[in-house]
């Protein structure tokens, strides 16, 4: 899976995007924080402070959106435009 | 009509008026233009930056006016918004609704910039004299929303 990253998290994180194979019990955003949060200490970290939003496909997502037709999920803070 | 446009270059908002005025369609037309601000008390901001997603950028802007176009019935609709580095007084977003009646107009134009500043991916931060950070949402705009 693509998983992007904008903004501050972007910076926290050091590079733009990764691609990550999530085993078969990863199946909702809730899942793949919870993955990330185990998959390193920067990743931790970044959802440590509960600030940020995730994308899939480009639609904001909830904690139980389900990722299974999912190609890319962006991670980023809340948005300042405007 | 809507005509939706994320660009890193500036806009001439006084032409994209006219060219509303020049369609004349309906009677209506109400703009709003925001621009970079320098509020700093103690330091002097240089550049703001202005990151964003490019994909779902375009998508929720043409949605968002998809969604007031219906709503108000509006004639036309243009909703710019810039990305890169910015000065202090440059413009960053304009929105220009037309509908037959100012009420609806202004409405929708209020509606655009407000569900812009919490769903569009945009990101800003601030380089100033001393040092860069980045813009954190602001709570008022989350507020304004609901």
């Amino acid at each position: 899976m693509k998983i992007i990253f904008f903004a501050k998290i972007r910076e926290l994180i050091g590079k733009e995007e990764e691609n990550i194979t999530f085993p078969e019990d990863v199946r909702t955003v809730n899942d793949v924080v919870s993955f990330l949060k185990e998959y390193n200490k920067i990743y931790y970290n970044v959802f440590e402070n509960n600030n940020f939003l995730i994308a899939c496909d480009e639609e904001l997502a909830d904690m139980d959106y389900k990722i299974s037709k999912t190609k890319e999920i962006a991670i980023f803070p809340p948005v300042t435009g405007g | 009509m809507i005509d939706i446009r994320i660009q890193s270059s500036d806009f001439n908002f006084g032409k994209e008026i006219k060219n509303f005025q020049n369609n004349k369609i309906d009677g209506a037309v109400v703009c709003f233009l925001g621009s970079v601000r320098d509020l700093k008390l103690e330091e002097r901001l240089e550049k703001l930056e202005i990151e964003h997603y490019p994909k779902m950028a375009k998508k929720v802007l043409e949605e968002t006016a998809k969604k007031a176009l219906k709503k108000w019935n509006l004639s036309q609709c243009l909703i710019i918004h810039r990305f890169g580095k910015l000065d202090v007084n440059e413009p960053i977003v304009l929105i220009i609704t037309q509908t037959e009646h100012r009420k609806d107009a202004f409405r929708a134009n209020e509606y655009i910039i407000d569900f812009l500043k919490i769903n569009a991916p945009f990101w800003k931060k601030e380089h100033t004299n001393n040092e860069s950070y980045w813009v954190e949402q602001n709570k008022k705009d989350l507020d304004m929303s609901i």
